[in-house]
């Protein structure tokens, strides 16, 4: 378990679920990925093009550039449980 | 009463530039407002969107955003290549803007409270990018198969139409057809200034596909069901209402190919770009006479193109040998052409494209077909006589003169069965056979003819080994004295 993550938070200008999306991400990320993680905000407001690229639909949507394959979460990051899930940090439930 | 009609803002249109549907929604969809487009799969409601961004790109200067929720972007652009659109050319000419949101939910993790801004900021870029007028979501609904939260999605559906609204941008929206509501998801209660229905049905293995503006609010609108094509050039709508009479009358005549009957039509023939029904019961000589009709336009040096539903090109002009009547040549110079189908091979639409098709190539003068009472078999009364119409606009339009053929079962209903198609009939010329003793004598006669005046005769005739012989009426109930000795010039 000492792959880095590369984990990219897509926001639509400073709403107060971009910034609860944060707040989780980085409390989440130092709990369990502490050293081997970086988080890369991006702005759509500004860069709206940059959208594209990760087919960016709903807002905050968290990408895992890195490791492999890339996996994407939506929302404000509240439920930890299934942000860890989501980051493949934790097993899927048998039956989900 | 003048004061309210003044003050009524006449409501605005964005012209689809789709021939015809223009015509049934008296100028194209509402300015500034989403359209809902629903129909089944493959129904050409992305086709239907897609003609309405390329025309305004191309002939309104309404640069046009299609975004995309179910093909991505290079699957779509080879789709509607197909049909003539080139959209790399108007995306390198900065006119159009496909962008392709695709959500797969096994990719996705949910958690917590989110909206779609991304979309909103990425529908929004790309409409400030190039200015764009006209808007496509084509098929929003997959993204309920997406996201969990339906919840939010439709508040958030609803908060984009009403987006776009603010924006004025004038949009598509198209949807599935649902079970219990009109859509799948019901996005008729978010789109109701206009919604357009589209279906693709299978009758009698034969398909036909078909538009109607359900709903126009604030404007009139046909509420018929049009059929429509897709052909290379897109989507045609047939609104055969909306037909305008404005063609071109010559004066000009030409011959029905026998000397006799063109004098039993005024002394001249028929007029040129006119229609003619030559109707009759079986083996009365319809065929015959339409093939006499044939040889005079090309002896004139006219080109003839002629359109068979029963027989084989070969078996009529053999047939047409046995007459006296030598069509082949025609076909060796070029001035006759077979397009030869069966009725039942495909619906009404796809006769008509084909017809369009080989008129637009062949060029004819004059066209022939032979008998339209097969089409009957295709569709219903009422479609056949739309296509009908369809097509006598078109062949006037192009200077064409038209004869059609029609089988009659019954002596008993000649004049009953052709009402329907008639009226769209210049001249109406009738074959029939009454039996004698140990006989069977053909006659014909003139049953209408527009724009001139023509004999009330009723005119025996042979078919011998040179062709069509009409015999003088006997003596005494002719309406013309000068009958018989024209009669015998007719050889």
């Amino acid at each position: 378990m000492s792959e880095s993550y590369a984990l990219k938070l897509y926001v639509a200008g400073q709403t107060p679920k971009a910034v609860r999306a944060f707040a989780n991400l980085r409390k989440i990320c130092e709990e369990h990925l502490r050293g081997r993680y970086s988080i890369e905000v991006i702005d759509l407001v500004e860069n709206p093009a940059l959208g594209r690229g990760d087919q960016i639909l709903a807002l905050p949507t968290l990408v895992r550039r890195l490791p492999t394959p890339i996996k994407k979460i939506i929302g404000d990051l509240s439920n930890t449980e299934r942000v860890l899930v989501g980051l493949d940090l934790r097993p899927r439930r048998p039956n989900a | 009463m003048a004061n309210q009609k003044s003050s009524r803002v006449a409501l605005k249109k964005a012209p689809t530039g789709i021939p015809g549907l223009d015509d049934i929604t008296n100028g194209g969809l509402p300015l500034g407002r989403p359209t809902l487009v629903a129909g089944g799969p493959g129904s050409g409601k992305t086709l239907l969107g897609v003609s309405f961004l390329v025309h305004g790109a191309q002939q309104f200067s309404e640069p046009g955003v299609l975004m995309t929720f179910e093909e991505n972007a290079d699957e779509l652009a080879q789709d509607v290549r197909s049909l003539g659109f080139d959209l790399d050319s108007l995306v390198a000419q900065k006119k159009l803007i496909v962008d392709y949101i695709h959500v797969d939910r096994s990719e996705i993790e949910e958690t917590g409270e989110y909206d779609l801004e991304g979309l909103f900021v990425r529908l929004e870029h790309a409409i400030k990018q190039i200015g764009a007028k006209r808007v496509m979501l084509d098929t929003i609904e997959t993204l309920f198969g997406g996201l969990k939260d339906s919840g939010i999605l439709r508040a958030e559906l609803r908060r984009l139409f009403r987006w776009m609204r603010d924006r004025g941008v004038t949009a598509v929206v198209t949807a599935e057809r649902g079970e219990q509501m009109f859509t799948r998801q019901g996005l008729e209660e978010y789109i109701t200034d206009a919604v357009i229905s589209l279906d693709h049905r299978v009758h009698d293995q034969i398909s036909t596909r078909r538009i109607r503006v359900v709903k126009y609010r604030g404007s009139t609108h046909g509420t018929n069901e049009y059929p429509f094509l897709i052909d290379r050039d897109g989507i045609t709508v047939l609104p055969v209402t909306s037909l305008l009479l404005e063609h071109e009358a010559p004066s000009e005549r030409v011959s029905s190919g026998l000397a006799a009957l063109d004098d039993m039509l005024g002394g001249k023939g028929f007029y040129r770009s006119s229609t003619v029904l030559l109707s009759g019961t079986a083996g009365t000589g319809k065929t015959t006479l339409a093939a006499h009709f044939v040889d005079a336009a090309c002896a004139r040096g006219e080109k003839c193109l002629y359109f068979l539903f029963e027989e084989s090109p070969q078996q009529l002009v053999r047939n047409m040998k046995s007459a006296g009547l030598d069509i082949q040549r025609w076909m060796d110079k070029g001035l006759l052409k077979f397009h030869a189908d069966r009725p039942n091979r495909h619906g009404l639409e796809t006769h008509l494209l084909e017809m369009h098709h080989a008129v637009e190539m062949f060029d004819p003068d004059v066209v022939v077909m032979d008998p339209i009472t097969n089409l009957m078999a295709v569709g219903t009364q009422t479609d056949v006589r739309a296509m009908l119409t369809r097509v006598i606009d078109y062949l006037k339009t192009r200077g064409v003169t038209a004869l059609f053929t029609s089988l009659a079962t019954s002596a008993q209903s000649l004049e009953a069965t052709e009402a329907m198609i008639s009226s769209l009939m210049d001249s109406w010329i009738l074959v029939a056979i009454n039996e004698e003793a140990h006989k069977r004598n053909r006659w014909l006669y003139v049953l209408k003819s527009r724009g001139m005046p023509h004999s009330n005769d009723v005119r025996p005739f042979v078919i011998g080994n040179k062709g069509i012989e009409l015999r003088p009426v006997p003596a005494g109930n002719s309406d013309s004295k000068a009958k018989p000795r024209k009669a015998r010039r007719a050889k």
